[in-house]
């Protein structure tokens, strides 16, 4: 814990007298059983710690088992959320306290803890069978294994037990409370309010008050335990982050992606149709998507991911926004889809929240190696807009952002995001609704003089061609996946035809980036190292090069939300370093990408082990680099 | 649909000015001619009726009339489909496929399709065999074809389309034949007054890789002896001079009466609440028994897309369009 003197000067205590130390970061890591609640605990407390005007960001990291075998290693899940009194960019590398369930979510952790971090261990299970579930050979508390830590062992199991005595659960029922113990405690340790979360549970369980009476009951046992013992000399407090004025709200990237369709929907008088089929890191958008009826938004849960797919083209072709969400497996099922909604010029978006492959891979880890895959994976020459999001709130932005595109371009957009900006959150500055961009949508006017309508003649400036409702008067035509002569869509296999098809498509896309502002920054716009970012990366670079830039050196970072068309200033920008590098969960593809394109020796920083980047790695590559440089 | 007041048209009006380019002879050209010829009947118009076809032979079939069309991907039509007349339910819907296309690639969307009961009208020619790839078995081949892909004879045992339809919970279920134009265009009139999904297997003659795999029970001479055309209402009867008749045992095994016993011939019904005789007749053999053409059920169920819209409807009067509530929604604090 990083901790600075008190602002106010004024000595802050507990009512009982323990200092209260001022802290300006924390990182907390909750890790148990999946089926200890250490999402919803960390849920909790993030829920909290927003309300009470920190930055802060989460990093749930769950295995893809609903239930693995309680006790295993497999099975342990965890949720790491990091809250400051500055604007932050990451989750946090090492936490400075973990929340340690069971001896298997202690293995997993432990050595993730910062030197001499907080470890709140429950010692209800640490029998030999247990142990040795846990692929322990002896008690680790007992052979040195966690010397330098300041280990807290607190039986939770049974003093949940004894808190809930007078409550009507079963003995399983009150087991499953201990993690509200565990958050009391950590709510006395952290100064949280709480409140909110009586207010959260109350409106979970609205229909089984027993339910919350026994959470609320735990956590404030949890509470008055910090406080009674004195298992901790000192509790800790970080002041509200000075964030940019404004409304404020924690969000989740698969949320944010979602609202940012709607009110995209909205904005352009159209409503938006999901066709999908459920895949983990996913099935949120569908979820969130299914629960927004009143705005007119239908969801159809196809049989298949093609389907999903197809059906979200035969919306757009009737006058709606198809739409369809999936993850990299899905996305290869839907390549041929993808390129008939090319060939028929017609708006669709591809939201694929990517996940650790090739194959079934890592379905709860995250990486960003469908890249290539979004910008070639179909057959012929078929491309198609990508751009991607960095952050859970920049999430809200890009799902505008592709339905504007899609729209107005008559094109199909692919957006990138990953599972760690789908289930990571962050506070998000709530968007003045009347002040987002208009999205001008027009439908072709029926024909009523009989004059023949030409369903690929095109706009001037977008190349757009026009978008016809079936049931308009005047306007039948046949389109299809075949090649079509150009204005009129009739077949046509002629050669200078095909060429020119070919090219109008690809000038169609090219042409999305006439209408992008210019590329920001951070930093200048010369020097020694340009650290190109997209996707989730962003917050680990972002930390890292401002570390950087604070001890001196001429290193700038820039986030690339538009993979393709690419912004027309990137080729200039890369020119005035010395050294380009792009750190990419991936084994170096969007390195390849600018290499090919701009023939500028882009230096590749990969990583694929289904983690996010921390910023002690990025920042330590680029330290060496800088090194290098001189 | 935007209204304007048009006369009824006729059949040539649903012509496009594409020139037809299926092989000459082709079992294609009949049923094209009946569905235009049912269509101008129907009074249908060309603004409100969309086509869409998968890849085939068959799937070209938009290109040809003058309406609404999309020529989309293999095996997929019924699922752009459903998304075509989720999105506006006042469309007219058809789907054009092939044995391959519904069968084979696209088995996933033509049953779930059935099953959901979406306002689609799909018609399914069956030729039993692929024309487009010039002449491989298809799932409906009978086993033993010999074909390019099978010189040796196929291995693989056939579908009944309608059996499928019907396992799948097909509301309407019927078959109709290339050749047999007047009884096609029942078909399809039928099919357009069912409100959920409607499908029709049609037999159809590919003159060039699977000529004549009808022929026999569809050739005149033959064609009262070894057809049997399903009636509502009315007993299962075939035979020039309709001597002979269907009936079932108990273990649903369909037999063969003449004479004294025909007053047992089964009295059909479409509508029966269960599906064990179109079922029974679905896969009855084609060597020892005719061959039944007409409406195998019909069950009236409400359509999906009208469930997704009342939906739609009831939470849009619950709770009102509001973006900006949306958005500023759960728990939101203000920072100065």
């Amino acid at each position: 814990m990083q901790g600075t003197d008190s602002p106010t000067g004024l000595q802050q205590s507990t009512p009982d007298g323990r200092p209260i130390q001022e802290l300006d970061q924390v990182v907390i890591r909750f890790a148990g059983d999946s089926g200890d609640g250490m999402q919803l605990t960390g849920d909790q407390f993030t829920r909290t710690t927003a309300l009470m005007g920190n930055d802060i960001a989460t990093f749930p990291d769950f295995p893809a088992e609903i239930r693995a075998p309680a006790g295993t290693l497999p099975g342990v899940s965890a949720f790491q959320l990091r809250f400051s009194s500055f604007d932050i960019h990451t989750p946090g590398d090492a936490p400075d306290v973990l929340v340690a369930m069971n001896p298997a979510a202690l293995k997993v952790h432990y050595k993730a803890l910062k030197p001499n971090g907080i470890l709140l261990l429950n010692t209800a299970s640490f029998g030999e069978v247990e142990l040795k579930k846990a692929k322990w050979a002896a008690d680790p508390r007992r052979d040195g294994s966690l010397d330098g830590y300041r280990v807290i062992e607190v039986d939770l199991t049974e003093r949940t037990k004894e808190a809930l005595a007078s409550t009507t659960l079963d003995n399983r029922g009150k087991d499953r409370c201990k993690n509200m113990y565990a958050l009391g405690i950590l709510y006395w340790l952290f100064h949280r309010d709480m409140q909110p979360t009586e207010k959260a549970l109350a409106q979970k369980f609205a229909k089984k008050p027993e339910i919350v009476e026994a959470n609320l009951l735990a956590m404030k046992a949890g509470h008055a335990y910090a406080e009674t013992t004195e298992i901790f000399q000192t509790a800790y407090q970080v002041p509200p982050a000075k964030l940019p004025p404004g409304t404020y709200r924690n969000i989740m990237g698969n949320q944010s992606l979602t609202l940012g369709l709607v009110a995209a929907s909205q904005k352009a008088g159209v409503p938006l149709f999901l066709g999908s089929y459920p895949i983990t890191p996913a099935s949120d958008i569908l979820h969130q998507l299914s629960g927004y009826k009143n705005l007119g938004v239908t969801t159809f849960q196809a049989e298949d991911e093609i389907a999903a797919i197809c059906a979200a083209i035969g919306a757009s072709y009737s006058g709606l926004l198809g739409i369809t969400s999936t993850s990299g497996p899905g996305v290869a099922l839907k390549g041929e889809a993808m390129g008939l909604a090319i060939m028929a010029e017609l708006p669709l978006v591809v939201l694929n929240v990517q996940r650790a492959g090739p194959s079934t891979g890592m379905p709860t880890k995250t990486q960003q190696a469908d890249l290539l895959q979004a910008m070639y994976g179909r057959n012929g020459e078929s491309p198609m807009v990508v751009i991607a999001c960095s952050t859970p709130a920049d999430a809200f932005e890009v799902g505008y952002e592709a339905i504007r595109i899609a729209a107005e371009h008559m094109v199909p957009v692919m957006v990138l995001s990953d599972g760690y900006i789908a289930n990571g959150s962050e506070p998000w500055r709530l968007p003045d609704v009347d002040a987002l961009p208009p999205i001008t949508v027009k439908f072709a006017p029926a024909i009523t003089d009989g004059s023949k309508f030409e369903p690929y003649k095109r706009d001037e400036k977008t190349l757009a061609r026009p978008w016809a409702k079936p049931g308009t008067v005047g306007l039948v035509h046949r389109i299809g996946g075949l090649e079509k002569q150009d204005v009129t869509g009739n077949i046509s296999y002629d050669p200078d035809n095909h060429q020119h098809m070919i090219d109008t498509r690809a000038e169609k896309v090219a042409r999305v980036a006439d209408g992008l502002p210019p590329m920001q920054t951070l930093g200048e716009r010369t020097g020694d190292v340009l650290v190109l970012g997209w996707g989730s990366p962003r917050g680990a670079i972002t930390a890292a090069v401002m570390r950087l830039q604070k001890q001196g050196h001429k290193i700038s970072a820039a986030f690339l939300r538009y993979l393709n068309p690419l912004p027309k200033d990137l080729g200039e920008l890369m020119k005035g370093f010395k050294k380009v590098v792009l750190p990419e969960l991936n084994k170096g593809q969007l390195a390849m990408m600018l290499r090919a394109k701009f023939l500028v020796d882009v230096q590749s920083y990969s990583q694929v082990n289904g983690q996010p980047f921390t910023s002690q790695a990025i920042e330590d590559y680029m330290s060496k680099l800088l090194k290098e440089i001189r | 649909m935007t209204g304007v007041e048009q006369p009824k048209l006729t059949k040539k009006d649903f012509k496009s000015d594409q020139d037809v380019r299926w092989c000459p002879g082709c079992g294609d050209y009949a049923i094209l001619n009946s569905v235009q010829g049912a269509f101008a009947e129907l009074g249908k118009t060309l603004h409100g009726t969309v086509i869409i076809s998968g890849i085939g032979c068959s799937s070209r079939f938009p290109y040809y009339m003058e309406t609404y069309g999309f020529h989309t991907i293999h095996g997929r039509a019924p699922a752009i489909a459903s998304g075509v007349k989720i999105s506006n339910p006042e469309l007219d819907v058809w789907v054009v496929t092939g044995d391959g296309d519904a069968m084979s690639i696209g088995g996933n969307h033509f049953i779930h399709a059935m099953r959901r009961n979406v306002g689609l009208k799909i018609l399914m020619f069956n030729n039993r065999i692929y024309g487009l790839t010039k002449g491989q078995f298809s799932p409906t081949s009978p086993q033993g074809k010999v074909t390019k892909s099978s010189p040796m004879g196929s291995v693989d045992y056939p579908f009944s389309p309608i059996a499928l339809a019907l396992g799948a919970g097909g509301t309407f279920v019927a078959r109709g034949v290339d050749i047999l134009g007047p009884h096609l265009q029942d078909m399809i009139k039928r099919a357009d007054a069912h409100t959920g999904t409607a499908m029709i297997e049609i037999y159809q003659n590919c003159n060039i890789f699977n000529d004549g795999a009808y022929k026999g029970f569809t050739d005149k001479e033959v064609r009262g002896e070894r057809m049997l055309e399903l009636q509502h209402g009315k007993p299962l009867l075939f035979g020039a001079n309709k001597d002979k008749g269907i009936t079932f045992d108990q273990n649903f095994q369909p037999q063969i009466v003449t004479g004294a016993d025909l007053g047992k011939a089964f009295v059909w019904d479409e509508c029966s609440p269960s599906p064990a005789p179109a079922m029974a007749l679905a896969t009855m053999d084609e060597a020892h028994f005719p061959v039944p053409i007409g409406v195998f059920r019909r069950q009236e169920k409400p359509a999906f897309e009208r469930g997704v819209l009342a939906q739609i409807e009831k939470a849009k009067a619950q709770k009102p369009a509001d973006l900006k509530g949306l958005l500023y929604a759960g728990e939101i604090w203000d920072v100065q």
